[in-house]
């Protein structure tokens, strides 16, 4: 069939069923954009910013596990999408982004809103593409969804010049795709995997390590069987919460620099780290020399370079995390999950000794109850996405996750300004859900202008504004490191938040004691609006435990221990 | 590690020919900290490939990282750390005419090579032989007051 490639663009995005697309028109792609406004095959969402329409394509894809769509324009559009880019690429969450680009016969004359785009983004994302006839253009599209989401996922940038959006030609949409030089590995070695069970089968301490490769894979089912069927204990990564279920008894928690104290112990001590989907990144490790110091470990993930990266690896799986799993169970039929008896009784008096507390308040709201009654109120059904910082500390800590996709949160690259356009592509997706984004009175000024947006379109997403007039967590190591020398951190100084939400079409509630809490909470949930809930919390509230940046995960600082009743 | 000396080591890096995929090739080396001591590029005869070659140095685990990260290249097919390996680089001075011709003639065909192109002022020398002798050669070429010598990185093919 004949079209134009701006027609194709669309043409591919909706054979491969996509059916929300998050963008902002401008010159170079405006081609597309007079096609787009032509077919009703899928809605376009108009961000009021191009780094927020990859952050809402990106929390679509982590609530749905499909490839999530942004469209931007040439130059600026690009380059301020580049950190949606780069947000995705460091959680490898499957995007296929397309850019405007100039017309060919100006790319390299330094044209208006001309940069080089695949040169920017080269280190950002899985593959991109410089579209260079119009030939091309269905394999490359095809091409980029296909290798957004195989393999270890992650964002592809289809940079299309506009007299290739203008040219017509034949279109047919390919139904495979052929690179001989990608071919990802699913299956794991059945060698290593047997290797892998007997040793799992010899060893004394084990532990499950889940990161968020299981969460990519879908794998959270096999994996609470291989738990349940084990009885080994397990901790998560920040990417993997709520994958064991918060009421799991075999959880322990999340591990790492504010890691609980039983799951950096279960980590010191343990002699087989089983690590599913996971990248022993910094902020999990604290110091590699002392990190499962007694331990062999197994490391099953789909990129192998990932695998002996930081940590020797004694037996290397590389494959997707579900079917190597899918593979380990009928080995461990005769399992003997007594013998993992005195060791889990050892973490559970680890976790009797430092619970995962906090000291409550009568005067003021603690930021890890508002977290916790969150959970009360919305629990399970809820979506939380979070910006970054202390409350998305807290909110990993305290919230209790129960099924993967549930927490969506910028874990790798660590995006301020990524919860409000996160939240509403994941409200975009799951409508009847509650989402919530959990966000400080610094990150949220940074992609505020989405307000706008979700009002518009009627995607009513909360913003619980854990408020403490500080850029948190930089002031927490002020605290700690740089003797109260608080540098540009103080936020006193800020917007009327009611008046603010108002203004972009949403409702504002100013909240400073529990009751207002809940009244806030409930009024949101039946307004059906986007909503601010500017909820006052003490300021110099400290997240803990707290692992110093290259420390031995089994030096915490430990929050201050509450006596139960009973208790000396 | 069983080996944490920075050693040098060549590369062999099978690609598809298409643009930007030597940047690619690059960009991961700059990006990720790892050197470059000599890189040669060429397409592969009768095929939609190109051959890379990377002299480069790390240790044992830099290694294993550079392969698998060069690995996960979408163009990448193929990528060879060399251990048998018979290994070529060309080298090409220019000598004052005014020099030793014949010792000069001499010299480079003891390291496979002669002269090339005879000018008014100068003359050009060739030379390719492994590596190490290459560097020998310009050693030896000093007395003879080169005014401009050309590397071409290595070559190397798995024996």
């Amino acid at each position: 069939m004949q079209m134009s490639g701006a027609q194709m663009v669309c043409e591919a995005i909706i054979a491969e069923g996509v059916k929300t697309v998050f963008g902002y028109p401008g010159g170079a792609i405006m081609h597309v954009y007079d096609e787009i406004y032509k077919q009703d095959g899928f809605e376009h969402i108009l961000t009021r910013h191009e780094q927020a329409a990859v952050h809402a394509a990106d929390g679509y894809a982590r609530a749905t596990g499909e490839v999530g769509v942004a469209m931007v324009t040439s130059g600026p559009g690009f380059t301020n999408a580049v950190t949606g880019l780069a947000t995705a690429y460091m959680d490898s969450i499957p995007l296929v982004v397309i850019s405007g680009q100039v017309p060919l016969s100006l790319i390299g004359t330094d044209g208006f809103q001309e940069i080089d785009a695949v040169g920017i983004s080269r280190p950002c994302t899985k593959h991109n593409f410089l579209v260079r006839s119009l030939e091309e253009l269905p394999r490359i599209l095809k091409e980029a969804f296909y290798l957004a989401r195989s393999g270890r996922p992650g964002p592809i940038l289809v940079d299309i010049p506009k007299d290739i959006t203008v040219d017509i030609g034949e279109f047919k949409y390919p139904d495979s795709v052929h690179i001989p030089s990608y071919k990802p590995t699913y299956k794991g070695n059945n060698r290593q995997i047997e290797k892998a069970v007997e040793a799992i089968k010899k060893a004394k301490k084990p532990l499950l390590y889940i990161g968020g490769g299981v969460v990519l894979s879908n794998a959270y089912k096999l994996v609470r069987e291989l738990a349940e069927k084990t009885q080994i204990p397990a901790v998560e990564t920040l990417m993997a919460r709520g994958v064991m279920g918060a009421k799991n008894p075999l959880l322990l928690g999340m591990l790492g620099m504010h890691g609980n104290y039983a799951s950096n112990m279960a980590m010191s001590e343990t002699d087989l780290v089983i690590s599913l989907g996971a990248r022993f990144d910094d902020r999990v490790t604290g110091k590699l020399s002392e990190f499962a110091k007694y331990a062999d470990i197994i490391h099953v993930d789909i990129d192998p370079a990932n695998i002996a990266k930081l940590v020797d690896v004694d037996y290397p799986i590389v494959g997707d995390v579900a079917q190597v799993v899918q593979k380990m169970l009928p080995l461990l039929d005769d399992v003997n999950t007594d013998r993992y008896q005195a060791w889990r009784e050892i973490l559970k008096r680890y976790d009797e000794l430092h619970p995962q507390s906090y000291v409550d308040s009568d005067e003021v709201i603690k930021p890890q109850w508002a977290i916790e009654r969150l959970g009360e109120l919305v629990g399970e059904q809820a979506i939380i996405t979070s910006d970054v910082g202390q409350h998305q500390m807290w909110a990993a800590q305290h919230y209790p996750f129960d099924r993967p996709r549930q927490w969506i949160n910028s874990g790798g690259l660590g995006t301020m300004g990524f919860g409000l356009p996160a939240a509403i592509g994941a409200k975009r997706a799951h409508p009847e859900k509650t989402v919530i984004n959990i966000t400080g009175d610094g990150s949220i000024l940074m992609n505020v202008q989405e307000l706008v947006t979700a009002a518009e379109y009627k995607i009513p997403v909360i913003n619980v504004i854990l408020n403490n007039h500080f850029l948190g967590m930089v002031r927490q190591w002020q605290t700690f490191f740089y003797e109260k020398r608080y540098s540009e951190t103080d936020l006193t100084f800020q917007p009327n938040w009611v008046q603010l939400v108002e203004a972009c079409g949403g409702i504002g509630y100013d909240v400073t004691t529990k009751e207002e809490f809940d009244a806030a909470l409930k009024d949101a949930i039946e307004q059906d609006k986007v909503c601010f809930m500017n909820v006052a919390v003490n300021r110099f509230e400290n997240v803990l435990p707290m692992v110093p940046a290259g420390g031995a995960l089994f030096n915490m600082m430990l929050p201050p221990k509450i006596e139960k009743e009973g208790e000396k | 590690m069983a080996n944490s000396n920075n050693e040098r080591r060549v590369i062999s890096v099978v690609v598809m020919n298409e643009s930007s995929v030597l940047a690619r090739v690059t960009a991961l080396f700059a990006g990720r900290g790892y050197n470059i001591e000599s890189l040669t590029v060429a397409p592969i005869p009768h095929t939609d490939m190109s051959h890379i070659t990377i002299e480069t140095k790390g240790n044992a685990r830099v290694m294993e990282q550079i392969t698998k990260q060069l690995h996960k290249l979408v163009p990448v097919y193929k990528v060879i750390e060399h251990e048998e390996m018979v290994e070529k680089e060309m080298v090409l001075v220019k000598f004052p005419i005014a020099e030793n011709l014949s010792d000069i003639a001499a010299l480079a065909a003891a390291y496979n090579g002669g002269i090339v192109n005879v000018g008014k002022e100068m003359v050009v020398a060739q030379v390719a032989d492994e590596p190490k002798r290459v560097k020998h050669f310009i050693e030896a070429a000093e007395r003879y007051n080169p005014c401009e010598i050309v590397r071409g990185g290595v070559v190397a093919i798995e024996r």
